[in-house]
């Protein structure tokens, strides 16, 4: 098969350019993982994040063929040839197809992603009814692979600024939560020209979450709470 | 080298590594958690089907039941005091989590739901238990996220992608912290703390097919064997009965929790034979070996006869899209089935480590110094997978590795500011203390013949060869022998790529020279073990032993030298349960 490899090496000076490579691989239930793997065996200065190799840690987001996917669950038969492998786009290269990841966790980090809950502590669970945790699905299974953020272009524009669909849907999560007392103050924290009103609804997070989930959505519920609470 | 000085420091940023955090976070220690990769990535986001503990949410249960089937699982090597303390701790440490906002799956009245699985019983080997804590079949991922969440909320200092290379001590065995090295930069590091805890996690991918993370190479265990000190009980590993054949990715046990079941070739609910009680749901290594001679008897499904069929259609698109999402996508990418229509071909797949870093059950390593086996290394501590307290002993049981890590992750925090408040200073760094890992890095820098990935491929061969499902002693022999042939090519080895930056080519080198650590101490210990116990299986000494064998392996890297120590017999506070024959 035909690829073309988005190379970057910081310390050897050289701007970065497509690298093409041919490879022996026959394409039949396997992977691009198992393909930049197999590259990397001939040529190991070639870098990469990985690590589950079936979808669930987020590691090896890379843009294929122009679009975000994991490398570990895109098999190579769906893809046109040469496949083109890029990092993530909106995100500073550090490497090869390595990013920076931290202008993403930061914006994960500001929505202030955890549970919040000052009552009293039972001493057993705290109840919450199957309808109250259906409204977590689609939410809490996001594995913070930063495909859908980077696919945004209003995260491109505005990366400092803007929460991105990650961070929002991650906001949503806790919002949607029975559990969680906090849900004035997570509103008031996005409720912002920039931090949620950015999404101007372009819906390529969607098409390119590798889980399935739909952060426009959430972010869609976030608005009309924000929109309830005014009136 | 910079230096960095910490309270207390944890390698590791899984379960294990987060929970204890999570407990030192809670003072006004100043801790530091070092990981190879941003903590959400750790293994433990992969862990399926749940975490057990007797709530007793759906049917009887008491943690006494809990304990019987975890010794009876563990085929009798685990030890009882720390088996009584994780059951009695399960509780509290799955409420603990549910608090913290984990995304347990619910029962109709607002609990958290349960499900059954492999090895559980009421009343001490009767019927079936339902004893399983879970959040659909993405646990772990709830757990880890959740572990994670928690510790941005306490700002906990994180050195993400960073990879620890060795402990340091002092003359009189303290530990006081480690090297490590920037994996961004390159740059090496020097980070002190009067106490260290390691939560490195398994090994797993020292087998060709295994379910593990590429990133579970037994770092930890590596740096321990450096540093001179035992790994205990390393020829224990579980083999999962329901890897996708072929491939390796994890089926659950909850699938069969569930209600799904295996077939032959000849669609025969073969596990009747095998275990005519509990079936499809009788311990891990009795339903992988169950498969293996299914198969070498060419009762196995497909072209090839190399794999059995999990059967789960019959539960129905809803229940299956329900309790088991993430299964689905799993076989419909991996297998190319959805078991909602055609049963899943599965096979035996190299899981999980029940050896590892001898501690007791404050999550402190002991070795044999002056007076016993079991004496603490001043400030050193493991928990989770690299660790063996042993609650796993010969077998673990589905839903206990995710309570491992929590129960002793607490309680190994808790005990390093016990260790932080009676040891208020921290003692000198030797001059020299760094050397090693200088000399280790160094030698990446020299020319060779050999390549990492050649040696990495013959190794996870040789060792899914020479020491899988069924082992005998002429086999192991020959895989040692193996071994040591790959040990002189590593001596020779060299990297294409010397550059500074994210240069994983180094990385996996250093990991490789972990595994291969790993492969010893598991080899050795398996020809030395002349019985067959829980997951260990000798043709040639097929049955258990108790009156040679109710005892540990301890392996040391010097000379390849194996001692032993009984298995602890005795509770905390209940009856002993005494060996006996282990039947499903």
């Amino acid at each position: 098969m035909k690829f073309r490899l988005y190379r970057y090496n910081p310390e050897t000076g050289a701007k970065p350019f497509m690298q093409d490579v041919e490879l022996d691989i026959e394409p039949a239930g396997k992977m691009l993982l198992d393909a930049l793997l197999a590259i990397k065996a001939q040529d190991e200065t070639l870098s990469l994040r990985r690590s589950c190799r079936e979808g669930v840690c987020g590691s090896d987001a890379v843009n294929v063929n122009g679009q975000n996917r994991l490398a570990c669950i895109t098999p190579l038969s769906e893809l046109k040839q040469p496949v083109e492998v890029r990092p993530l786009p909106g995100l500073p290269v550090i490497r090869d197809l390595v990013v920076d990841m931290e202008p993403f966790y930061r914006q994960y980090r500001s929505i202030k992603p955890w549970l919040v809950n000052d009552a009293p502590e039972p001493e057993v669970e705290r109840l919450q009814s199957p309808e109250d945790r259906a409204l977590l699905d689609g939410a809490y299974e996001c594995i913070l692979c930063a495909c859908c953020t980077t696919a945004c272009p209003s995260f491109w524009w505005n990366p400092d600024t803007f929460v991105g669909p990650a961070g929002l849907l991650q906001a949503y999560r806790f919002i949607a939560d029975s559990r969680d007392e906090a849900t004035a103050a997570r509103l008031d924290n996005l409720e912002d020209p920039y931090r949620l009103y950015r999404c101007r609804g372009i819906m390529n997070c969607v098409d390119v979450c590798p889980k399935g989930l739909n952060p426009t959505a959430a972010i869609g519920r976030i608005r009309s709470l924000l929109v309830k609470r005014r009136v | 080298m910079n230096t960095r000085r910490f309270d207390a420091l944890i390698i590791g940023g899984g379960g294990a590594g987060l929970r204890a955090a999570l407990q030192l976070a809670r003072s006004d220690y100043k801790v530091a958690v070092v990981s190879k990769v941003f903590p959400t990535r750790s293994h433990t986001v992969s862990a399926q089907g749940g975490i057990t503990a007797a709530l007793a949410n759906v049917d009887d249960d008491r943690w006494e039941w809990h304990m019987y089937d975890t010794v009876k699982g563990s085929d009798w090597l685990g030890d009882q005091d720390a088996i009584e303390f994780m059951c009695r701790e399960a509780a509290s440490a799955v409420y603990e989590l549910e608090h913290m906002g984990l995304p347990f799956s619910r029962l109709e009245d607002g609990r958290i739901y349960q499900r059954p699985f492999g090895g559980q019983s009421k009343n001490f080997g009767g019927e079936q238990a339902t004893r399983t804590c879970a959040a659909a079949d993405r646990t772990g991922h709830a757990l880890l996220h959740t572990l994670y969440q928690q510790n941005i909320a306490r700002r906990t200092q994180f050195f993400d992608e960073y990879f620890a290379l060795d402990l340091l001590r002092d003359a009189e065995g303290y530990c006081l912290g480690v090297t490590a090295m920037s994996i961004e930069t390159g740059e090496p590091l020097l980070i002190e703390a009067r106490t260290t805890l390691l939560a490195t996690g398994g090994a797993g991918r020292v087998f060709w097919n295994s379910s593990n993370a590429m990133i579970n190479t037994g770092d930890g265990l590596g740096m321990v064997l450096r540093a001179g000190l035992p790994l205990q009980d390393m020829e224990f590993w579980q083999f999962h009965p329901t890897g996708v054949a072929g491939v390796g990715c994890l089926i659950t046990e909850g699938a069969r929790g569930e209600g799904g079941y295996l077939l032959n070739r000849n669609g025969d609910r073969f596990m009747e034979r095998y275990a005519p009680h509990a079936k499809d749901l009788a311990g891990r290594d009795v339903v992988a070996r169950a498969i293996a001679i299914e198969i070498a008897e060419g009762r196995g499904c497909g072209l090839h006869g190399d794999h059995v069929d999990l059967k789960l259609d019959h539960l129905g698109e809803a229940a299956i899209a329900e309790k088991l999402p993430g299964i689905r996508d799993l076989s419909i990418r991996f297998a190319g089935v959805d078991p909602a229509k055609a049963p899943i071909p599965v096979a035996p797949t190299a899981h999980y480590m029940m050896g590892g870093i001898p501690t007791n059950l404050h999550g402190q390593v002991v070795a044999p110094a002056h007076y016993g086996p079991e004496e603490p290394v001043p400030g050193l501590y493991a928990v989770g997978e690299c660790a063996c307290v042993s609650v796993h002993g010969a077998n673990r049981l589905g839903g206990n590795s995710l309570l491992d890590l929590v129960v002793f992750g607490r309680a190994a925090g808790t005990h390093m500011l016990e260790y932080l408040r009676d040891n208020p200073y921290a003692r000198p760094l030797p001059e020299d203390a760094a050397d090693p890992s200088r000399a280790r890095l160094a030698r990446w820098d020299r020319r060779g013949s050999e390549r990492v990935t050649a040696i990495s491929d013959d190794l996870r061969r040789t060792m899914q060869a020479h020491c899988g499902v069924f082992r005998t002693d002429a086999v192991l022999r020959e895989g040692l022998e193996k071994l040591s042939e790959l040990e002189a090519r590593l001596a020779h080895a060299e990297l294409q790529d010397t550059s500074r930056v994210f240069n994983t080519a180094r990385i996996d080198a250093l990991e490789l020279e972990n595994l291969i650590g790993v492969a010893r101490a598991t080899l050795v210990s398996a020809i030395h073990r002349t019985e067959s116990r829980g997951a260990h299986t000798r043709e040639d000494f097929p049955q258990r032993d108790d009156g040679n064998w109710l005892r540990h392996t301890l392996y040391s890297r010097e000379g390849d030298q194996i001692d032993t120590k009984p298995v602890r017999l005795k509770p905390l506070t209940v009856e002993s349960i005494r060996p006996k024959e282990r039947v499903y």
